[in-house]
C-alpha cells in the first residue's frame, strides 16, 4: 500500500542538541515559553512525587490487594480465579505470538507487571507465597504462549476457537462452580467483585454487544418495515436514557416485574444493561459505516450474483467496520469506564471495592485520594493499551489512507 | 382460626339468607355445599391446629432448599456492615443476619450477603429477593406499611453533633449562627432545618454531595459543627489524627431506630427472625455468653434452660426449628452484648461507641425482648 517508503532514505536523526535548539529555543518566544514550561513542570512532577512518595498514605491498597483483585471471593477457592488468570495469560501470550503488531505492547508490559507483583516487597499477610507464586507462572506463560504463538503449531483460527472455549470454561464452570459439587462448589456472584468484575463486564459487555449493534445497525437500514422499526425505536430509546436509568431499569425495576422465583443474577442484570446500552450505541456507529459505502459496491456486488447475505456478510460489512474502527475502540474503551456506574446499583466493581477498602478502618476513611488515584491508574492502563491496539489496527488495514 | 371462623359465620349468613329467601326448607340444598366449601377447625383439647395462611413457611422452606440464608447488607460502613482485609462481610448487622443463619440451618457462615444500595432496600423486600434486610435501616411507618414487616429494633442510633472540644459549643443554643456540614438531599438536612426553627435558632448549612466531603470539610475547619447520626461521628471522630480534640454532644434531633426487616407475607419466617433478635438479648440479660453457653445449658434457672432448649419449648416446634436454634446462636454468634462490644466496645473492631441507648433495659437503655418462653 506503502510503495513511497522504499526508494526514499529517512534523514540521519539530528542530534539532540541539534535538536532541542531547533524544536524548543527558536527564537525568544519560544525560549520562553520553553523555559516557563519547564519551570512549570518541574514543579507540577515534584510536588506529585513528593505527594506520592513522601505525603500519600498508600496503606489501604497495600493492607487489601486481594480485594481490588477478586473483592470478597472465597480465600479457601482462590485458586479459582488464579487459574483463571493463568488461563488467560497464556492466552494472551499465543495471541502476541500470533499478532505481535497489537499486542505486543501491552503483553511485555503485563510480564513486567505480574513479574514484579511476585516480588514486590510488601509485608501484608493476604498474599501469600502461593500467590506470588502465580503471579510469577502467569508472566512465564506468556512469554511461553508468545513462543508458542509464534511457532507453526498454533494459528490464528485455533486460538479464536481457544479463546472462546476458553472464555465460556471460566466464566460459566471455573469461576460460578457448579451446584452442590464438592470440587468446584458454587460461589454466588455476589462474591465476586474487584477487577475481576469490571473485566468480566467490561468483556462481556463488549463481546456481547458488537453483535447486536450490527444486526441492529443493518436492521435499522432494513427494507423490512417491522425489523426497520423495531430497530429504529430500540436505538432511539435507548440512546435518549441515560445509562444510569438502564442499569436502575435492569437491576430494581425488571425484578419488580418478574416473579419472585424467577431471580437473575444481580451480575447479569447489570450486564444485560451494559449491553443494551452499548449495542444502541455500536448500532450508530455502525451504520455510520454503511453509509459511507458507495452503492456501487452494493450493485457491482450483485451483478457478480452474490444473494443478500453474501452481498452484506463479504462485500459491505468488512468495509463498513474498517471504516468505524476509531469509533468502535472509543465507545469500547467508554464502555469500558461506564463499569464504574454499576456501584450505584450494588455491585462491588474496581470502584465498588475501593469504596468498602476507605471503610477498613478509621484511619482509611480520609484516603480516598489514593485510593481513586490507584484505581484511575488501573483503567487508565486497560484504556490505553486498547487504544494503543485500535491505532495499530487502524494503521494495518489502512484506515484514513485513502 | 380466624380464616375459618370467617367461612363458617359467612356461610351461617348465606344459609340464612336461603332460608328466608327461598320457599323451600333449606335443610335440602344448604348443608350439601356447605360439606364441601366449609374449612374444619379441629379442636382436640390442649392442642390447635390453625389454618396457615398461603405465604407461611415459604421463606424458611427456600432458605433450606437453598443452604443459605441471603440478606441484603451494606459494605462500606464501618461498624454496621464493611469488609474486613479478606473480603469477609463482617459488622454489627453482619452478625445478625449470622444469627438467623445459624438459628435456622446451625451455621453462622451460611450466609449471602447480598450488597444493596439505599434504594434498593425496598424493592430487595417487595420482591423478595433476599430472606433478610439488615443493613443500617431506620424503622418508619411507612416502611413498614410499603415494603415488608421489621422485625426488632437492635440499634438506637440518632443525629447528633460533632464539634471541637475547644470550641465551647454544649448545647444546641450555643450553636446559633453557627456553620454546620451537612450531607445534602438526606433526612439528615431536613432534621436539622425542623430542629433549629423549632428552636428559633439560626445556622449556617454547607452542604456537601459526598458523606466524606462533609468530614473533611469540618476536620479543615470550614464548619464548625458537623451532623449525621451518631455512630457514624463516632467513627468519624475514631478517624481524625487526634479523636479527643472533637467530641459527639450529648444532643440527638433524631429517632433512628435501626431494624432488620423481612419481606411480608410470612409469618413463620417473621416470627423466627424476631425470636432470634429476642434470643440475643435475653441470653445477654442472663448472662449467657459464647463462652459460658455449654455449661449454662446445666443451669439451675429455668429461664436459661428454656432458652438453651433444654427444657421445654419456647415455640421451635412451630416455628419448625430445632430445640437448640438459640443455643446455635449464643455459641457462634455471641449474645446482644458480645455483638454490640465486638465492633463498638472499647476494643472493639470498628470504634468506640458507649451503648447508651443500647443497653439493657435493666442497665437504663431502651433494648428490650419478651420473655423466651
Amino acid at each position: 500500500m506503502n510503495t513511497t517508503s522504499d526508494s526514499v532514505t529517512p534523514p540521519a536523526p539530528p542530534r539532540m542538541l541539534e535538536w532541542i535548539q531547533k524544536n524548543l529555543f527558536n527564537g525568544w518566544l519560544n525560549s520562553a515559553l520553553t523555559l516557563i514550561a519547564l519551570v512549570f513542570l518541574y514543579f507540577v512532577v515534584v510536588s506529585s512525587a513528593r505527594w506520592a512518595f513522601f505525603t500519600a498514605d498508600w496503606r489501604p491498597v497495600t493492607t487489601a490487594p486481594l480485594l481490588f483483585l477478586v473483592g470478597q471471593y472465597p480465600r479457601e477457592q482462590l485458586w479459582r480465579p488464579g487459574l483463571s488468570m493463568l488461563l488467560s495469560t497464556f492466552m494472551i501470550g499465543i495471541s502476541w505470538g500470533i499478532w505481535p503488531r497489537y499486542l505486543k505492547a501491552f503483553s511485555i508490559f503485563l510480564v513486567v507487571l505480574l513479574a514484579g507483583m511476585a516480588i514486590v516487597p510488601l509485608e501484608t499477610p493476604t498474599i501469600t507465597l502461593g500467590i506470588r507464586a502465580a503471579f510469577l507462572a502467569a508472566s512465564l506463560l506468556i512469554y511461553a504462549g508468545y513462543l508458542l504463538g509464534r511457532s507453526k503449531f498454533v494459528n490464528a483460527r485455533l486460538a479464536v476457537m481457544l479463546w472462546t472455549v476458553i472464555a465460556v470454561l471460566i466464566s460459566l464452570v471455573l469461576l460460578p462452580g457448579i451446584p452442590k459439587s464438592s470440587a468446584l462448589p458454587s460461589v454466588p456472584t455476589t462474591a465476586w467483585g474487584g477487577l475481576l468484575i469490571t473485566l468480566l463486564l467490561a468483556i462481556g459487555g463488549i463481546l456481547l454487544s458488537f453483535p447486536i449493534g450490527v444486526l441492529l445497525a443493518l436492521g435499522r437500514r432494513s427494507s423490512l418495515p417491522v425489523v426497520k422499526v423495531f430497530s429504529i425505536l430500540f436505538i432511539e430509546v435507548i440512546r435518549g436514557v441515560p445509562l444510569v436509568t438502564i442499569l436502575f431499569m435492569f437491576s430494581v425495576i425488571l425484578a419488580l416485574f418478574l416473579p419472585a422465583e424467577s431471580r437473575i443474577d444481580r451480575i447479569l442484570r447489570a450486564l444485560m444493561g451494559m449491553v443494551v446500552f452499548s449495542a444502541a450505541y455500536t448500532a450508530e456507529n455502525v451504520r455510520g459505516g454503511l453509509q459511507a459505502i458507495p452503492p456501487g459496491q452494493v450493485e457491482a456486488a450483485k451483478a457478480l450474483g452474490l444473494n443478500g447475505f453474501q452481498t452484506t456478510t463479504l462485500i459491505v460489512l468488512p468495509q463498513a467496520l474498517r471504516l468505524v474502527i476509531p469509533a468502535i475502540v472509543g465507545q469500547f474503551i467508554s464502555l469500558f469506564k461506564d463499569t464504574t456506574l454499576v456501584v450505584i446499583v450494588g455491585i462491588n466493581d474496581l470502584l465498588g471495592v475501593g469504596n468498602s477498602v476507605l471503610k477498613l478502618s478509621p484511619e482509611f476513611f480520609r484516603l480516598q485520594m489514593e485510593v481513586y488515584l490507584f484505581i484511575a491508574a488501573i483503567f487508565w492502563v486497560f484504556s490505553y493499551f486498547m487504544s494503543y491496539a485500535s491505532l495499530q489496527l487502524e494503521k494495518s488495514l489502512g484506515v484514513g489512507e485513502r | 382460626m380466624k380464616k375459618s371462623i370467617l367461612v363458617l359465620s359467612g356461610l351461617v349468613i348465606a344459609s340464612l339468607l336461603l332460608a328466608s329467601c327461598a320457599p323451600q326448607p333449606a335443610g335440602e340444598v344448604a348443608p350439601q355445599k356447605i360439606v364441601e366449601t366449609v374449612v374444619v377447625t379441629v379442636e382436640v383439647p390442649g392442642e390447635t391446629v390453625t389454618v396457615k395462611p398461603q405465604g407461611y413457611g415459604t421463606i424458611a422452606a427456600r432458605v433450606r432448599e437453598r443452604g443459605k440464608v441471603v440478606c441484603g447488607v451494606h459494605k462500606e460502613l464501618l461498624g454496621f456492615g464493611y469488609l474486613d482485609a479478606n473480603g469477609r462481610n463482617i459488622g454489627f448487622d453482619i452478625d445478625l443476619c449470622r444469627a438467623v443463619a445459624a438459628a435456622v440451618l446451625g451455621d453462622a457462615e451460611a450466609i449471602e450477603a447480598v450488597p444493596i444500595t439505599a434504594a434498593d432496600r425496598g424493592p430487595v423486600l417487595q420482591t423478595g429477593e433476599v430472606d433478610l434486610v439488615t443493613r443500617n435501616m431506620t424503622w418508619t411507618s411507612k416502611r413498614d406499611a410499603e415494603w415488608g414487616n421489621f422485625t426488632w429494633i437492635m440499634f438506637y442510633d440518632g443525629q447528633g453533633f460533632l464539634v471541637r472540644a475547644d470550641s465551647g459549643i454544649k448545647t444546641l443554643q450555643d450553636m446559633n449562627g453557627a456553620s454546620i456540614c451537612v450531607t445534602t438531599g438526606t433526612t439528615t438536612e431536613k432534621n436539622l432545618a425542623t430542629a433549629f426553627a423549632d428552636a428559633n435558632l439560626a445556622y449556617n448549612a454547607v452542604t456537601f454531595e459526598e458523606t466524606s466531603a462533609v468530614y473533611g470539610a469540618y476536620e479543615q475547619g470550614r464548619c464548625d459543627v458537623a451532623t449525621s447520626d451518631k455512630s457514624q461521628l463516632a467513627a468519624v471522630r475514631a478517624g481524625f489524627s487526634d479523636p479527643n480534640a472533637h467530641e459527639i454532644l450529648d444532643i440527638t434531633i433524631s429517632k433512628e431506630p435501626l431494624t432488620p426487616a423481612v419481606p411480608a407475607g410470612d409469618d413463620q419466617w417473621f416470627d423466627i427472625v424476631k425470636t432470634v433478635m429476642w434470643g440475643m438479648i435475653a441470653a445477654e440479660e442472663y448472662g449467657i455468653t459464647s463462652a459460658n453457653v455449654a455449661e449454662m445449658k446445666a443451669s439451675s434457672d429455668a429461664n436459661i434452660r428454656m432458652l438453651l432448649g433444654t427444657e421445654g419449648d419456647w415455640g421451635y416446634t412451630t416455628l419448625g426449628l430445632e430445640a437448640d436454634a438459640l443455643a446455635n446462636v449464643i455459641e457462634q454468634i455471641g449474645n446482644y452484648g458480645e455483638v454490640y462490644d465486638r465492633y463498638f466496645g472499647e476494643n472493639g473492631l470498628a470504634f468506640y461507641l458507649p451503648r447508651g441507648m443500647n443497653n439493657l433495659w435493666k442497665n437504663g437503655g431502651l433494648i428490650y425482648a419478651p420473655p423466651i418462653k
